[in-house]
């Protein structure tokens, strides 16, 4: 008997949305000890699927219809008391962001105990015992100093085992698991990933995982169910679906999954060194006069490489490797404690800030987050103008070249006019581009540019930065975590480990044969990297 | 103990700057024009140069200014706060005398004040949108912006005057002799119109604060957690909610507690309270300097004081913060 079944189910969203259902007619169900993936980019109504199977669906989010049924017994229309009782001890849930899931002055110990207290199960000896015990099989190592740190005492990584370990806490009959290694560093997503797998096989527990990444489907699922706009367009057997799509979108979202696969090398030879870096140090912290110079963290130690004319470097390594503080100091955004840095045939270090401003221009970034790094009381075309008006050029020139920069990156000359929210997540990362391009600089520093957009946009950005690079000669200097991305973009790979480069290699060369350990430990957690994937 | 060296590191940190501020208060007074010799002969109505002379030689007026200054920082090191001739007594003495009044003015509209304003925050944010929470944020907003002297003549108005249920100034009933429970109820009595009224403000602060706070904890991903435990509302809103909407309070609670000794002189002076703010404000009319240097002194110390076990408060309430770094 399957453990959740899902029967046409339809929550209906708040009158002014953009649609009127956040799912429609969603039919589908999980077996005990089964995964089943259910994929979509953002909007698609996946993760408030996943909240309506556990009732906490936001206020103006309403079941329109249908049926939710845990182990055969019909959850929509149980009032809130009983809604409560039966979370945490027959449905579990994880979430996304690990960083803020637990609450930050109480500590893990309590914030386990609590599942127990809450549902009234065992007595206060029983209670402690089985919290060890589940620290221990999310594989936390001391689980007695655990038990007593705070969560900001811990890692991503550690705090995502002990949202499982407080999901697992009355050995719930399901297990949803919200985009829970998104946000996770891919050799832990790969910890994680098996750890759920592992505990699924042992405790029979249905696992309802939401995901949009199709790498983490080949890795975990039994079935898969493809969402889009709130309809289910596909769904079957993983492998099925993962190697013969039936359905258009799928097969589009599948194409868009980046290969590891480097396509083949360009032809540099000849072309001018664009950025040269020699030596580059930084190390946070160990300052203050009662600190007594202790914990420093070293982001940047002897890193060194060169970036040609039309070129693409990719510095790829985990969060808190250094990748982004090199990218900051190389624009001397973050001031480096050493090193040699020459743009084309200027020397960028040790130039006082007061003539670092007209330099500025020849190096530009694009960040990450494509919401944060716009001015949101600022129109398109002004934000795009700002940096030539302050390098001197005039305003209305200025305005007139932001309207091209936004022909040239697709967006139309009218844009000029609208706000940043008028804008979605990719549109938002063309601006973005279009603002670094506005200075006409040699070299492009892009951190992280695709993380935080859907895979279908995520290609149609890395095309554009391509297309731009191939027009203009940029040196792009491409900062990610992401070795599908980096297989696609980039010409070489640095690694990086601890702020050093550990291995620079041309990238199918980095992909065939990996020398140095860490750069295979990174390949290997790739999800998905040996699974056969149609158009993949 | 990270704690202990955090502690005597911003002891010594305080006494640094407890040195500054008495020397500027010092350079400050003697900005006024007039020394306080002239001031005195003004007084006694016989200004010759002679007489004059006299007393500055007496109150070591003629001595260089950096010689006064190194007199008045040592002695104040071994809480020599000087003599007050318009009194005749001790400043040291004054001010303890006064103190406890001001204390337990202060003090009692410390704990009203956080007491209220977290309850009514928690109240509003609980039913946000709903008549409540309107009538609570409308009360706030009132008495956020009326002027303290205004509510504390209202008061005195309305409760002692028309409705004769509270005593109208003062500290105690006069003549009546009252002894043991008796008197600490007298007081009691007298008490409730000055400290609710000095509390008001901050009451609304807190208010205000706790409800944005609260409203904005609700929405965080560990509050969604605890819900997806099975955990019961009432303890959601507990443990997880109100106990980390009360950082912020906690913060602004230390700027209230710094004005714990020299906030209160114009609740003091209306409802004759006799402490430190009523000290202070008789010391400036009279220009009874060394009186009010004291009560500078003592005011700034109490601040450096607070702030420090504000600090530690919140290290405690906040494991995320580590003092000291």
């Amino acid at each position: 008997m399957s453990v959740l079944t899902i029967d046409n189910l339809s929550l209906a969203l708040p009158k002014l949305a953009d649609r009127a259902h956040a799912v429609q007619g969603l039919s589908l169900s999980i077996d005990a000890g089964e995964t089943l993936c259910v994929v979509g980019e953002s909007g698609s109504g996946k993760s408030m699927t996943a909240h309506a199977v556990i009732g906490l669906l936001p206020n103006a989010v309403k079941p329109a219809g249908g049926s939710i049924k845990l182990a055969g017994r019909e959850l929509i229309g149980l009032t809130e008391g009983e809604m409560r009782k039966l979370r945490g001890r027959d449905v579990g849930m994880i979430f996304q962001e690990q960083m803020t899931s637990l609450n930050p002055v109480m500590r893990i110990s309590d914030q386990i105990l609590e599942t127990f207290e809450s549902h009234r199960m065992f007595d206060a000896q029983q209670r402690m015992r089985r919290t060890f015990e589940l620290l221990e099989e999310v594989g936390l190592p001391d689980p007695k100093h655990i038990a007593r740190a705070f969560p900001h005492e811990l890692s991503g990584g550690q705090r995502q085992r002990v949202m499982i370990a407080v999901a697992l806490a009355l050995e719930p009959k399901l297990l949803i698991a919200d985009e829970p290694t998104t946000a996770l560093d891919v050799t832990t997503q790969a910890q994680i990933l098996k750890l759920v797998d592992e505990l699924r096989h042992k405790h029979g527990t249905a696992v309802l995982f939401i995901t949009h990444d199709f790498g983490v489907v080949a890795e975990i699922a039994d079935d898969v169910a493809v969402l889009q706009n709130g309809l289910c367009v596909e769904s079957g057997r993983a492998q099925e679906v993962l190697q013969n799509p039936t359905h258009d979108y799928t097969k589009r979202l599948l194409a868009a999954v980046p290969s590891l696969t480097p396509p083949p090398p360009k032809d540099l030879s000849g072309e001018p060194d664009a950025l040269i870096v020699r030596n580059l140090q930084k190390t946070y912290g160990g300052r203050g006069f009662f600190s007594g110079g202790s914990r420093k963290v070293v982001a940047a130690k002897d890193v060194a490489f060169t970036i040609k004319r039309g070129e693409t470097l990719g510095l790829v390594g985990e969060s808190g490797s250094g990748k982004s503080t090199v990218g900051r100091c190389i624009l001397r955004l973050t001031e480096p404690d050493d090193g040699y840095i020459k743009v084309g045939d200027t020397e960028f270090h040790g130039v006082p800030p007061r003539q670092l401003r007209p330099l500025r221009k020849r190096i530009q970034m694009v960040f990450q987050d494509p919401y944060a790094s716009l001015n949101p009381r600022r129109t398109a075309g002004r934000i795009i103008a700002e940096g030539p008006e302050a390098q001197g050029v005039p305003r209305a020139d200025a305005e007139k070249r932001a309207r091209e920069l936004l022909e040239l990156v697709g967006l139309g000359a009218s844009s000029a006019e609208r706000y940043p929210h008028e804008f979605s997540g990719g549109q938002r990362q063309r601006i973005g581009i279009a603002r670094a391009l506005a200075l006409d600089p040699d070299v492009l520093v892009a951190d992280e540019p695709v993380s935080a957009l859907d895979v279908s946009v995520q290609a149609q950005i890395l095309d554009l930065i391509q297309d731009l690079q191939k027009r203009l000669g940029l040196a792009i200097l491409f900062v990610t975590h992401d070795l599908r991305v980096a297989a696609q973009v980039c010409d070489r790979i640095a690694v990086m480990q601890r702020g050093e480069i550990v291995e620079l290699e041309p990238t199918a060369k980095l992909f065939e044969n990996p020398k140095h350990p860490y750069t295979r430990s990174l390949l290997a957690a790739v999800p998905g990297a040996h699974a056969k994937m149609a158009a993949a | 103990m990270p704690l202990l060296r955090f502690i005597a590191g911003r002891l010594v940190k305080g006494v640094i700057v407890l040195i500054a501020i008495a020397t500027m208060n010092f350079f400050l007074i003697r900005a006024a024009p007039g020394d306080p010799a002239s001031v005195l002969a003004g007084e006694a109505g016989a200004a010759d140069e002679e007489f004059l002379r006299q007393l500055r030689e007496q109150f070591g007026l003629d001595q260089p200014i950096m010689t006064q200054l190194w007199i008045y920082l040592t002695d104040i090191i071994t809480l020599d706060l000087g003599f007050s001739y318009r009194q005749g007594r001790p400043v040291l003495e004054l001010i303890m005398e006064r103190l406890p009044a001001t204390l337990l003015l202060t003090g009692a509209a410390f704990i009203f004040s956080l007491t209220l304003g977290i309850i009514f925050g928690i109240l509003a944010a609980r039913r946000v949108g709903k008549w409540s929470d309107t009538a609570i944020t409308t009360g706030a907003l009132f008495f956020y912006a009326t002027p303290l002297f205004w509510i504390a003549l209202m008061s005195q108005i309305i409760f002692a005057l028309w409705l004769g249920w509270l005593p109208n100034t003062g500290f105690r009933t006069i003549g009546a002799g009252y002894t043991g429970l008796r008197h600490a109820l007298d007081v009691g009595m007298h008490l409730i119109l000055p400290a609710t009224t000095l509390g008001l403000f901050f009451t609304a602060l807190y208010t205000r604060m706790m409800r944005a706070s609260m409203l904005e904890i609700a929405g965080s991903d560990f509050v969604k957690t605890a819900r997806a435990k099975g955990v019961p509302e009432g303890r959601i809103v507990r443990r997880h909610i109100a106990r980390n909407a009360i950082l912020p309070v906690v913060t602004l609670a230390g700027l209230q507690a710094g004005q714990i000794v020299g906030g209160a002189v114009l609740t003091e002076t209306v409802f004759g309270w006799p402490g430190i703010g009523r000290l202070m404000f008789e010391a400036l009319a009279q220009r009874d300097y060394q009186v009010l240097l004291g009560v500078f002194f003592v005011s700034s110390a109490m601040v450096v004081l607070f702030n420090l076990i504000t600090d530690v408060v919140y290290r405690v309430a906040d494991p995320r913060i580590e003092v000291g770094r």
